[in-house]
């Protein structure tokens, strides 16, 4: 499986990450090589069986509906790198 | 013999007669940090101030009968820094974190402070744990204490490393895909992931969220036996906890094995492997033979396949998980940018290590359109195939006995070129956390060049009770566990 720069490009910007020239050769090289090797899986015949979705058999974890305390806003804003009058500040998103 | 050469068991007794303080043993551990420190780098935070004053505390509350003495109260214990201490630092290793300091307490950190346990720091590890070798660390590389040339593994190889060292009495680590296994192995600690759903993941900032688990990593197998107890149980703020009652696991710790069924997984023998690991594994199950324990070579058909399902499945959910790091709420954020989205992609082009990023890659391309069915749904059913080979094992096999890992620990910078080679040092591990059963790492043995050997063994969902048994038998009959590194 090769991976073109294109599909770097393309997967960088789903993953909201910018990548240098340099990195996305590097990237298209890595990805290509381990990506190549994930094709092993289609050695198995994998038809009529059922994915995992948790290793331990659970179900319906439910609690109860009830409201409880929350972090105080000082406390959820304390980590923020910008924060004023108790919100998130971020640059303006509408023009 | 120092304070900080014994044991959690060794130092409770001599607590219980009183021949010793929290305090004591605190100073102890933080002299030895100061003496060895500057080589291996085993810590992020060191917590010295309010160690010695936690200790203290400890010690006042004792003497005048105001708290209990467990086996724990006023040990020192060291914290993978992937977990989240409330008013610590906590960065994941991370330059997206360096400056998080967590309004909240993981449910381990929790029930660890309810035994009044000594926080003395947060351990360094592969950033966000994603990775074999403590290499990819915002932080610095840890060196391993057997050879300073050579990695502790990872990612738990802070925690690893300062136990071994007597840079902390126990430690917590987390496990994903062998992250607490493997580095156990080439410190020669022992180390512990517990079944899925075993221990409260609520706090553990997430890596892969259908594989991470927390465990201890000690300096034999009592020790983590006490740990695990204080861990384990049901936490209604985990969704993936299971509702069952948690043993008394130091009470599985008797040394008879006698007619104990062992299955050794051929698939864990591969070519190429080293010779040495591959006797001294031998070697092992000879003794665990000696103890009144049969054994029987068994079939895993499916184990090649593991790295390529764990290299999907994990990455997938990490690209998931990662995505909440993006300078608005907590950690780093860019210092120019041109709009939201620049800051976005600047914040986390920035923030995240070659190895974070490469794994974010991986698991957003076989998530999005076109390629979820190729690689994320066929890894899970191929995951699916893994479990079936473990529970058809079990049927007839009390626990499964195989290497940790294929080689002793390699040099520093000797994988870090290929990610490919560096994800295969994980086969031995990674079908454990698929299957979501239970192993543990145990010395057994050391390399010609004095590299420790680690053992694995393998116990079905919820069979830590098993595994501690034999690992306690073989323990008790072998001095693998005692010998120290040369620091």
């Amino acid at each position: 499986m090769k991976i073109s720069i294109e599909q770097v490009e393309h997967v960088a910007k789903l993953a909201r990450l910018h990548l240098s020239e340099e990195e996305k050769q590097e990237m298209s090289e890595k990805l290509s090589q381990i990506l190549t090797y994930m094709d092993k899986l289609n050695e198995l015949n994998t038809e009529g069986i059922l994915p995992t979705s948790h290793v331990v058999e659970i179900k319906n974890v439910f609690r109860e509906d009830k409201v409880e305390p929350s972090l105080p806003e000082d406390q959820a804003l304390q980590n923020a790198p910008d924060r004023v009058n108790g919100y998130f500040r971020v640059p303006r998103v509408i023009e | 013999m120092e304070l900080c050469d014994y044991t959690i068991h060794e130092l409770h007794e001599m607590m219980k007669r009183r021949e010793i303080t929290s305090r004591q043993i605190t100073e102890s551990v933080l002299s030895r940090i100061d003496q060895v420190e500057n080589r291996i780098r085993a810590y992020i935070t060191v917590l010295r101030e309010e160690a010695l004053e936690q200790a203290s505390i400890i010690d006042q509350k004792l003497q005048r009968g105001e708290i209990p003495l467990t086996p724990l109260t006023g040990i020192p214990i060291a914290i993978k820094d992937l977990i989240c201490t409330r008013g610590v630092l906590t960065t994941c290793a991370a330059k997206i974190l360096h400056n998080f300091i967590p309004p909240y307490d993981a449910t381990v950190i929790a029930r660890l402070k309810q035994q009044n346990i000594v926080m003395i720091g947060k351990t360094n590890l592969d950033q966000f744990g994603m990775g074999s070798s403590t290499e990819n660390s915002y932080y610095g590389i840890t060196r391993n204490p057997w050879d300073l040339s050579r990695v502790p593994g990872g990612s738990s190889g802070g925690s690893a490393a300062a136990v071994i060292a007597g840079e902390a009495i126990g430690a917590l680590g987390t496990d994903t895909g062998g992250s607490i296994r493997q580095p156990s192995s080439f410190c020669s600690t022992t180390g512990l992931k517990p079944t899925y759903g075993r221990v409260s993941r609520y706090g553990l900032i997430a890596y892969a969220s259908s594989l991470d688990q927390i465990g201890p990593i000690a300096k034999d197998v009592t020790d983590c036996a006490i740990l695990l107890n204080a861990l384990s149980g049901y936490d209604p703020k985990d969704s993936t906890s299971v509702n069952l009652p948690t043993p008394d696991y130091t009470r599985a710790l008797v040394p008879d094995i006698t007619g104990l069924k062992i299955g050794i997984p051929e698939e864990y023998f591969i070519a190429g492997m080293d010779e040495e690991v591959e006797e001294k594994i031998w070697e092992a199950v000879r003794v665990l033979e000696k103890l009144g324990a049969s054994y029987e070579k068994v079939s895993l058909p499916h184990t090649e396949y593991a790295v390529a399902a764990y290299y999907i499945i994990a990455p997938a959910e990490a690209s998931s998980n990662l995505a909440r790091y993006d300078g608005v709420k907590y950690g780093y954020r860019a210092d120019t940018y041109t709009d939201l989205m620049d800051m976005y992609m600047t914040t986390r082009s920035q923030g995240f290590s070659p190895e974070v990023k490469r794994r974010i890659m991986l698991g957003t391309y076989s998530l999005s359109s076109g390629y979820y069915d190729a690689y994320y749904l066929k890894a899970q059913k191929v995951r699916t195939l893994i479990k079936r080979d473990f529970e058809e094992a079990f049927k007839k096999y009390d626990v499964l006995v195989a290497p940790v890992s294929p080689t002793p620990a390699f040099k520093i910078g000797e994988k870090t070129e290929d990610p490919l080679q560096m994800y295969l040092s994980d086969i031995f591990t990674i079908p454990i956390n698929l299957a979501g059963v239970t192993a543990l790492s145990i010395p057994c043995g050391f390399t010609k060049d004095g590299l420790p050997i680690g053992l694995q063994i393998i116990g079905k969902h919820f069979g830590e009770e098993t595994i501690l048994k034999v690992a306690y038998a073989f323990e008790q009959n072998t001095e693998h566990h005692k010998k120290k590194p040369p620091l």
